[in-house]
């Protein structure tokens, strides 16, 4: 416990660090799989390649991840553009079956009506589309920012410091607290940025609390080979 | 004025939803659709504002052939009004109404105030307007359905089973709702419906269809009523059977008539008497 009292500023400084490569990770993750989930829902015979191929990324172990991704784009592996990369890879693996399941889950006669009002494509996408479908992306959202966080420590093993430091250090000192920390920093870093995305969907989508039959949430997981 | 000249639809998967439709349909009257499910009526209304192009044929509103219109801009000019209200669930009862105006550049301030006078206009309690669809009874979301597509003040309204999925005794309502609203708004309205009664009682121009909207008969209500074109039509408005097949009965008070049922309808008066 002492250990901990004397390295606030450590965890907290290594907390800010972790963060920061999550938030990174998960933003570009829905800024790619945004476009590459309505494609997968727009166009039935790319669907299926375009799911399977995101869900196998995510069976990719991470340390293999971490080892081939700067061999085939040619930045150095002990980077933190590498541990982006990768994350951005494993939160696109599960945000593209979430928006493509996401838009599914539309109405069509409610996408009907918007046509018949006279919204034009674009417009209806971003004004009825995608705020529609935005409770099964937001269910997606959560998981993958939740596994993202946790994913994150790996970046240890490439030399990458964050909450993951923490792990590794503790068990080289043999220091009990230190490693109970990390993990309790990274559980709750974690449940803070779930609440955080849960509070936020209520605020941006406040007819999913008027509703008396909310969409149900789904989000089906691809199946992930141990990290 | 609406004009269908030789249209036809066929879908790509080959089914010939409609098969070679003509007809006007008079401007400022109502003209319904009414044919069992899957006849095609859909597929006609949704010809008129370009949600369904024709395969081959053409259809006019006052001699323009819709296909020279831009679809967008048609549909924001045309109300539509569909079964199950079609609402933006995500959209307040306030927003759902001034849609088709924020559409069209419409400001907000402006457009919720004209949402506003049409709520009244259905007969919808101004208190409802911040909720969202959900919490409204399926008659109040078909009265927001209404509202909506009147609120650009269009001069056609298509009605697709506007009352189908709503409780008899609401959709009596709604039915007298929308006979008061028309009196006064005088709007040419296309509407669909597999209900006969229905038919009859909204329709100054009824179009009974079958398979592949296959026109049967047109005319007023009595006029269909009084000369069924054949015996399909006379089984389909029941005038063999059920309210309209009435017979005579002495009583000591006079003749009455009473339907197939037992129940009396009415008296039966000379002419002129
Ligand atoms: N998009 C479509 N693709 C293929 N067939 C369709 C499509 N829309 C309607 N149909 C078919 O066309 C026929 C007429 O449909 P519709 O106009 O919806 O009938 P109604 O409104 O009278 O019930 C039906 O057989 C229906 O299955
Ligand atoms: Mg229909």
């Amino acid at each position: 416990m002492s250990w901990v009292l004397d390295n606030v500023d450590l965890i907290l400084q290594l907390a800010v660090v972790h963060l920061r490569q999550c938030v990174i990770a998960i933003l570009l993750g829905s800024l790619i799989a945004l476009p590459l989930g309505w494609v997968a829902w727009r166009y039935r015979l790319v669907r299926g390649p375009v799911i399977v191929l995101t869900g196998l990324l995510y069976t990719i172990p991470s340390l293999a991840l971490l080892i081939l991704m700067p061999a085939v784009l040619g930045y150095s592996a002990i980077s933190e553009t590498n541990l982006v990369v990768a994350l951005t890879i494993y939160a696109v693996a599960i945000l593209v079956r979430s928006v493509a399941d996401g838009l599914d889950s539309v109405d069509a006669a409610v996408r009907q009506a918007a046509t018949a009002m006279g919204y034009g494509g674009f417009r209806r996408f971003w004004t009825v589309d995608l705020p529609l479908a935005g409770p099964v992306i937001l269910a997606g959202l959560r998981v993958a920012a939740v596994s993202t966080i946790s994913l994150a420590t790996v970046g240890i093993l490439i030399g990458v410091t964050n909450l993951g430091y923490l792990f590794e250090n503790g068990l080289q000192r043999r220091i009990v607290a230190e490693v109970l920390a990390g993990v309790l920093a990274v559980v709750v870093i974690a449940l803070v940025i779930d609440l955080l995305l849960m509070l936020a969907g209520r605020a941006i989508m406040p007819w999913t609390r008027a509703s008396t039959n909310a969409t149900a949430r789904r989000v089906r997981l691809p199946v992930r080979a141990a990290a | 004025m609406i004009e269908f000249r030789s249209v036809a639809k066929r879908f790509p998967d080959g089914t010939v939803a409609v098969d070679d439709f003509s007809l006007v349909l008079p401007s400022r009257q109502t003209t319904v659709f009414v044919g069992s499910s899957g006849c095609g009526k859909t597929t006609l209304l949704r010809m008129i504002n370009r949600m369904v192009e024709p395969s081959s044929g053409e259809v006019e509103i006052d001699g323009e052939s819709v296909l020279g219109k831009d679809p967008v801009a048609l549909r924001r000019s045309i109300g539509y009004v569909m079964q199950n209200s079609g609402l933006m669930p995500h959209f307040t009862v306030i927003d759902n109404v001034a849609t088709v105006l924020r559409l069209v550049g419409v400001q907000k301030r402006a457009a919720h105030e004209r949402a506003r006078e049409l709520l009244e206009v259905v007969g919808l309690d101004l208190a409802l307007a911040d909720r969202y669809p959900s919490q409204l009874s399926g008659g109040q979301q078909q009265r927001v359905g209404v509202a909506r597509g009147l609120a650009a003040d269009p001069n056609i309204l298509l009605m697709d089973e506007p009352f189908g999925a709503v409780d008899p005794i609401v959709r009596a309502d709604l039915q007298q709702e929308l006979i008061r609203l028309q009196r006064d708004l005088d709007k040419t309205v296309v509407f669909v419906t597999h209900d006969i009664d229905e038919a009859f009682l909204l329709g100054d121009q009824v179009v009974i269809l079958d398979k592949g909207a296959r026109v049967i008969q047109v005319g007023s209500p009595s006029e269909i009523i009084d000369n069924p074109a054949d015996e399909f039509v006379s089984a389909f408005i029941g005038v063999e059977r059920g309210r309209r097949a009435l017979r005579i009965k002495e009583t000591p008070h006079g003749r009455v008539l009473v339907d197939s049922e037992g129940r009396t309808q009415g008296a039966l008066v000379e002419d002129g008497g």
